[in-house]
């Protein structure tokens, strides 16, 4: 029986081995694996990482209290420790009221409006992005859990698409690189599989904070192309479905990169 | 000051934050673009001259262009120009980062014919459909939202591709 039980689990770790072997490949890589050691180690280190200014930046924000009387942390806590870090790991999220695919910086944008009833900051802003970088700081370690089916299904069938189209002068779709060929040397720099966990991010090449958006746009314009707007339906399906992309890989924001 | 507030319509605060949100919005992408800007100058503009392929090659040089040999080895490592270095690997002294994705370029020419070579560096997108390596002389038209200032453009001038043809038959 004991004999019967052990090589059945010989067996069974062999086959998972096996299958191990021939998904290497295709396994799912957080930015970290591919960004220098000494990258890896300022991301690790709080005081190192400056990522963490703008989680500072966006606890003051989170608590500051505008002429309506109401903040951030009125509703979610002076910490956001009323903030379900499970929901943060599961965006960007399909809100059935709007119909539309809202992003953490949408929802926070939303709750300016709607609830603290103050200007709307704009996308990119320094202000937005450490606010957003703090809130998602909250989900770190989490799990990106991207909703996959029901409604998003299609939504992300379309970011797929987006993903594999070639845009600008220099013609490329993001994933002749990022599904091609991660792990590979442009000139000095690794490509990545150009997952979303890490975001927003700080990045080393422009010395600010990136959220995912913003560092598509980025690469768009690299591509010598015409970035999307930051509200556009396109900037959304494809931010949903790289994050999507992601699922399973832990939540590092701030995580620093290239 | 009075005649002004009389005589427009009452902007609303929403309005006013729009305004405000366009306005910041435009500096913020005019300052990231130039920041993120991949360090080129668009190439100077020009009419685009029509190219044959024969037998997967283009025998005819671009506008009829002379190409020389040592402009476009400066062309093929500057990272604004050619940057074929991004990807290839090239016997070109004093460079430190070579890319690895594409094949390295040493003897090229004992394998390619110049008319080959020159199919390869316009578009090579006719021998291999799904290749990352961007079209040099592709035709501007086929271009998917090219970036302002960059519509109706090709990635290297007709000149700068012969120079690189040029620099790439005497790798042999």
């Amino acid at each position: 029986m004991i004999k019967l039980t052990t090589s059945r689990l010989l067996l069974a770790s062999l086959i998972l081995l096996l299958a191990g072997a021939a998904w290497a490949d295709k396994e799912v890589k957080s930015g970290y694996e591919y960004v220098k050691d000494e990258t890896r180690t300022m991301q690790d280190d709080d005081f190192e990482n400056p990522g963490f200014l703008a989680v500072e930046q966006g606890r003051e924000l989170f608590n500051k209290t505008p002429d309506s009387g109401k903040s951030c942390a009125s509703c979610h806590g002076e910490q956001g420790e009323k903030l379900d870090v499970k929901s943060l790991a599961r965006y960007p999220v399909y809100d059935k009221e709007q119909g539309a695919i809202v992003r953490l910086e949408d929802r926070i944008r939303n709750c300016q409006e709607q609830q603290a009833k103050t200007d709307v900051l704009a996308y990119y802003d320094h202000e937005l992005l450490a606010l957003e970088t703090f809130v998602r700081n909250l989900a770190k370690g989490e799990q990106v859990n991207v909703q996959t089916d029901g409604e998003m299904e299609p939504l992300l069938k379309k970011g797929d698409e987006l993903f594999h189209i070639r845009y600008g002068l220099i013609d490329m779709s993001c994933a002749h690189c990022h599904d091609m060929y991660p792990g590979q040397f442009i000139r000095g720099q690794r490509i990545s599989q150009g997952q979303g966990n890490g975001f927003p991010a700080y990045r080393l090449d422009t010395g600010e904070m990136a959220n995912l958006d913003l560092r598509i746009k980025q690469c768009l314009t690299l591509m010598r192309a015409e970035p999307f707007a930051p509200d556009a339906e396109e900037s959304k399906l494809l931010e949903a479905y790289i994050m999507s992309r992601s699922n399973g890989l832990k939540i590092e924001t701030p995580a620093v990169r290239y | 000051m009075i005649y002004i507030n009389t005589s427009l319509p009452p902007v609303s605060r929403i309005g006013r934050m729009k305004i405000v949100n366009t306005l910041l919005l435009l500096l913020f992408a005019s300052l990231s673009a130039s920041a993120a800007d991949p360090e080129g100058v668009p190439p100077p503009p020009e009419p685009y001259c029509k190219w044959e392929m024969v037998n997967y090659a283009i025998p005819e040089s671009l506008c009829g262009l002379q190409g020389e040999a040592a402009r476009g080895e400066l062309i093929v490592s500057d990272a604004a120009k050619g940057n074929c270095l991004a990807c290839h690997q090239l016997p070109i002294k004093g460079v430190e980062a070579y890319g690895t994705i594409a094949p390295p370029l040493s003897g090229i020419a004992k394998r390619l014919s110049e008319a080959q070579l020159r199919l390869r560096v316009v578009d090579s997108r006719h021998l291999s459909p799904n290749s990352i390596m961007p079209g040099f002389y592709r035709d501007p038209s086929l271009i998917n939202r090219p970036g302002k200032g960059y519509a109706g453009r090709t990635f290297l001038a007709a000149q700068d591709v012969e120079d690189v043809i040029a620099y790439l038959v005497t790798l042999k």
